[in-house]
């Protein structure tokens, strides 16, 4: 008889990697207790960043929908957030879940449109939809139209005093970022994981065995838009300020997002953790290089293309065959 | 009279809008690729005419005999030396290395001639206008821009279909393992393809700057514009694609003159209607 054989999905290794991750994640958690205001308000800023990563590698890595359009969520995140609060009075911390649902909402007509373009004109199509959202903003002048406005003091100042106000959006874009990366964990290890693994190895063979394609791909950009949606308006409490321009930018909400998740390593749940803390460590050396700065970034991202297709993170998983999220399959001899 | 005036002169513009579209048209049936920076070489084919004019002196339709051999000639070098590394099965990798290359020349561009907004002056050319019905006046520049886009297409329609290289293209469209056996070498066919997509690039670009104002950041509006009068258009259809710039132009004229600020949205919610009720296009082409 041969050995038998167990299946197992993590390793030692990666228990133990899980582990410290978990204890670097208190100590994050617990930033505003050792952090300065201004440090926080750059973890605040990493946490966004992140969180917007995860939700754009989950829709382009592992679901096949490249998208450049994912800062029309971000902006109508921001939108919701001051509709909100100054039509309807609500605490603008309030207004995230509402702008979740309604991302969602919103989402699935946008997806109706542009999933009628295959492949490289789908990224395309979903940057016209967000050029849409960003001329109908601007055309809107409820809500400052091309200027944009201001959230007024009177509502901030409901949240608490200054140290309160910073620690209570902290902890909800940290709520918020560590969500969207266990959304991820948790739906790759789900069926549609399953899913969404046989439709990216071979479309046609995972259709005939009855994964519907369709459905899957919906579901993953309803949950993706809703997501990214709820984390615009969190950093539009942060901003106080809004405008079609800064709330639709598709250098800050979607260049950025994709050369990160690119560098980092697109497909893997760490890919997106490596490249924000890159990009952040980039930018605080060379931001002020200003266009020269941004000329290094598609430089990097087009050599990562070239000799790394598979990011940073891809060439750590094919030196050490190590992960600290385990959503695949080992096979062991018992 | 004024709606009919609007609608001629969103005629002539969609000429000018199926020059944004041929290039890019081109390379997606040669090679499946989208070149994501296509607005940009265009804004970038500008600048260098705008150098080109002021180291010469010539007049800006003249400076074409330099600016396309030129842009020509960066587009075949970077088939060779980037793109035909990156092309495969997966689409990302394309993606991502032309949205680099994108942002790259957005920030070179910058750096280069700073955020001005710049202008090529073409004289009388830009004044002129010819009479055609009492109120419709139509300008001697937005004719020979309509008038070149016609030209350009049925010139790349006759390459298509009645020329070596043409045939070339189309083998390699259609199958390029196949191809390649035949003795077709598939990197340099895709490299005379992107130089043919440059060279209307560089056509399209002087257009647009003798028509209008240019600055480093315009470009990727140029690039939804071409894709939009290719998906209206319909996939692989040239004259499809003329007609889509046509549409659009028209669409962006009428909003226009309703409010200015809608001249824009009703180009993008024309297209999202046409996407909506006919996802191939309007005149897809019969495979």
């Amino acid at each position: 008889m041969s050995q038998a054989a167990t299946i197992v999905r993590s390793t030692p290794a990666s228990r133990i990697a899980g582990l410290i991750a978990l204890a670097v994640l208190a100590g994050i958690a617990a930033a505003p207790l050792w952090a300065s205001s201004a440090d926080l308000r750059l973890i605040t800023e990493i946490l966004f960043y992140l969180a917007l990563a995860s939700m754009w590698n989950l829709l382009a890595g592992y679901a096949g929908l490249i998208s450049v359009g994912q800062h029309a969520y971000v902006g109508l995140g921001g939108y919701l957030m001051f509709s909100c609060v100054l039509f309807l009075g609500m605490n603008p911390l309030w207004s995230i879940p509402v702008a979740g649902l309604a991302g969602a909402a919103l989402s699935v007509p946008v997806a109706w449109l542009v999933f009628r373009l295959k492949g490289p004109y789908f990224a395309i199509g979903t940057w016209v939809v967000a050029e849409v959202f960003r001329l109908s903003a601007a055309q809107m002048a409820s809500v400052g139209g091309g200027s944009g406005l201001s959230i007024p003091v009177s509502v901030m100042r409901d949240l608490g005093s200054k140290d309160q106000r910073e620690t209570l959006i902290y902890l909800t874009a940290f709520v918020l970022c560590v969500g969207a990366i266990a959304l991820v964990y948790l739906l790759l290890r789900s069926r549609v994981g399953l899913a969404l693994t046989a439709i990216r190895d071979n479309e046609i063979a995972s259709s005939s065995l009855g994964v519907r394609i369709g459905r899957i791909k919906l579901f993953v950009y309803v949950a993706a838009a809703s997501v990214t949606t709820m984390i615009g308006t969190l950093i539009f409490i942060t901003k106080l300020r809004i405008s079609p321009d800064a709330a639709f930018s598709v250098n800050d909400w979607t260049v950025f997002v994709i050369f990160i998740v690119v560098i980092g390593g697109i497909g893997t749940i760490e890919g997106p953790i490596l490249g924000t803390l890159l990009y952040f460590l980039l930018r605080e050396f060379l931001a002020d290089l200003g266009a020269i700065y941004l000329m290094i970034l598609g430089a990097l991202a087009i050599v990562i293309m070239l000799a790394a297709p598979k990011g940073l993170w891809g060439l750590v998983v094919q030196r050490f065959d190590f992960s600290i999220f385990p959503v695949g399959y080992r096979v062991r001899r018992k | 009279m004024e709606w009919i005036n609007v609608i001629v002169q969103g005629v002539l513009i969609g000429g000018l809008y199926a020059l944004f579209a041929a290039g890019l048209s081109l390379i997606f049936g040669v090679m499946r690729l989208v070149n994501i920076a296509h607005g940009d070489f265009i804004v970038g084919a500008a600048y260098l005419a705008m150098v080109v004019i002021q180291a010469t002196g010539l007049h800006p339709l003249a400076s074409l005999f330099l600016v396309v051999p030129a842009m020509a000639a960066i587009g075949y070098a970077i088939q060779l030396g980037l793109l035909n590394r990156v092309l495969g099965n997966d689409i990302l990798p394309p993606l991502i290395v032309t949205f680099g290359l994108s942002i790259i020349l957005q920030n070179l561009l910058l750096t280069g001639f700073s955020a001005d907004s710049r202008k090529l002056n073409a004289g009388a050319l830009e004044t002129q206008s010819l009479a055609v019905l009492p109120g419709v006046d139509v300008g001697y520049l937005p004719l020979l821009t309509f008038v070149a886009a016609v030209a350009l297409i049925a010139g790349l329609q006759y390459l298509f279909y009645h020329t070596a290289m043409g045939r070339a293209f189309r083998a390699t469209s259609d199958d390029g393992e196949i191809a390649q056996i035949m003795g077709l070498d598939n990197r340099r066919v895709f490299a005379w393809a992107m130089s043919l997509s440059m060279s209307v690039v560089a056509i399209a670009g002087v257009f647009l700057a003798i028509r209008a104002n240019f600055d480093p950041f315009m470009g990727p509006s140029r690039l939804i514009f071409g894709f939009e009068a290719v998906i209206i258009g319909g996939l692989g259809n040239l004259w499809g694609t003329l007609a889509g710039g046509v549409i659009l132009g028209v669409a962006q004229g009428l909003g226009a003159q309703i409010d200015p600020g809608w001249q824009l949205l009703a180009g993008h919610i024309a297209f999202l209607v046409i996407l909506a009720v006919k996802p191939r296009g309007l005149f897809p082409r019969i495979d």
